[in-house]
């Protein structure tokens, strides 16, 4: 090979950045997410469902919240009809954090797991740790 | 026919996938064998082909002399686009690699009024960088799947990259740049006849593939949505070489992967290999010395010959008798 060292320097290094994922994780392991749903207000509960079933929520829960802002901002609706014809109040504060009073366990949970950083609290009051405000 | 070919093959893939995961439920294989099969073919096909490449012979110099070369000490010369060192080569070949230089000399040929006008045409320059560019970030950003704790470097890029705050999920910039720059391409070689002529299924392909990667990514993202925790316990699972197939996963985040894994063991076969391949290039990578110092052709081999004294002294009494002139008596 002609300037072989630099070539199979390139291709060591190339391989390298590519397996790092692999490499880094190495005799590692990683803690999965468990968001609590242990409040008071859930335990009240007898069935414990939110608005949504609970898959509609896991995926879609950012664009619920995001129509919700419009609806409660823009078009002055205060009021959710759920699927199943329940009516909730629009509400991240007094309806969503209502029974997910625990942040720290139940939103950031997954959201430093995946590493979104929605910005919800740059404007809505954050709970404070340890239940209702 | 090239385009049809090529967008029927990706329609395939993707049915292909919807009907392995939502129809048969062959989850295993597409979200744990595939992805495994095309990473190592990758690799594999990648080192193959620029081994295959480094070992081809270099018998001297051919850069493009695209500037004065150097000569007399009193004669400016240009340093990179016609390098006599390596520095200059390795300050050509970075501009080669991160800002497209000899793209950027792109031109275009047009007869007007029935003269002949030759301008720059910046327009292919801009598209290719942005994708490319845009293309480099979102692989970037999905690391935060492979990784349990995403690097500050990452989150960072992120944010950057969703800096306008547009809707929620917030919007990528690189999304909408990716998209616009990869349909501009594909644009191109649809409706500038020149380009049309020359383009191949493998033209093709590889933009409809990308294309419907970016759409089934904007698709989950914005759209449809998928349960992300569920798709990175998939993808820690494969960092950690502990698969596992989590319950929520939806077929769109199955199509994504499975073209994704098809993008990647294409790689080496195609000509997206100029990832690699630009860094190999001889036009680009050589230093222009072939004044200089002495290159000795690889393939010159010891030429058996034979001096004119052996020949006469092993005919002359032969050539004597026909009467032929000797150098000799």
């Amino acid at each position: 090979m002609y300037d072989g060292w630099k070539i199979i320097l390139g291709l060591v290094v190339f391989v390298i950045i590519v397996t790092l994922p692999f490499t880094m994780s190495i005799g590692r392991d990683y803690v999965k997410p468990q968001p609590s749903i242990d409040t008071p207000e859930i335990q009240k509960m007898e069935k414990k469902q939110c608005i949504e079933s609970k898959q509609y929520m896991r995926e879609t829960h950012i664009k619920l919240l995001y129509s919700w802002k419009d609806y409660a901002s823009r078009e002055g609706k205060r009021v959710y009809i759920a699927s199943d014809g329940k009516e909730y109040t629009i509400s991240l504060q007094n309806t969503c954090m209502k029974c997910h009073s625990n942040k720290e366990k139940f939103c950031d949970e997954c959201h430093n797991y995946v590493s979104v950083k929605p910005y919800c609290w740059d404007c809505h009051i954050e709970p404070k740790v340890g239940g209702l405000k | 026919m090239g385009i049809g070919l090529a967008f029927i093959i990706v329609l395939g893939l993707i049915l292909f996938a919807y009907i392995g995961t939502e129809l048969l439920g062959l989850k295993g294989l597409f979200a744990v064998f595939f992805p495994y099969l095309a990473l190592v073919i990758f690799l594999i096909g990648f080192i193959r082909r620029v081994v295959k490449w480094g070992k081809s012979p270099v018998p001297f110099r051919i850069p493009t002399t695209a500037g004065q070369q150097f000569s007399l000490p009193w004669i400016k010369y240009s340093k990179i686009d016609n390098p006599v060192t390596g520095w200059g080569v390795a300050l050509r070949m970075f501009f080669e690699i991160a800002f497209f230089r000899s793209l950027f000399r792109n031109t275009k040929a047009e007869i007007m009024n029935g003269r002949l006008y030759v301008g720059s045409n910046k327009w292919l320059w801009i598209g290719a960088l942005a994708f490319h560019y845009s293309f480099l970030i979102i692989l970037i950003r999905h690391l935060r799947f492979f990784m349990a704790q995403t690097p500050n470097c990452i989150s960072i890029i992120d944010s950057v990259d969703s800096f306008w705050q547009i809707g929620l999920p917030m919007l990528y910039m690189t999304d909408i740049i990716i998209a616009a720059a990869a349909l501009y391409l594909l644009g191109r070689r649809i409706f500038n006849p020149q380009v049309k002529y020359i383009s191949l299924p493998s033209d093709y392909f590889p933009l409809f593939l990308i294309l419907g990667i970016v759409a089934t990514g904007i698709l989950m993202r914005y759209f449809s949505r998928v349960d992300i925790t569920a798709i990175k316990e998939l993808t820690l699972g494969l960092a950690y070489l502990k698969p596992t197939i989590p319950d929520g996963v939806g077929t769109l985040f199955y199509i994504h992967l499975f073209l994704v894994s098809v993008l990647f063991a294409y790689f080496p076969f195609s000509k997206l290999m100029h990832m690699g391949g630009v860094f190999l290039s001889p036009t680009r990578n050589l230093a222009n010395n072939n004044r200089m110092e002495r290159h000795v052709n690889p393939w010159d081999y010891p030429v058996k010959h034979r001096h004119y004294e052996e020949y006469e002294n092993e005919f002359r009494e032969k050539m004597k008798k026909a009467g032929i002139p000797v150098e000799k008596e």
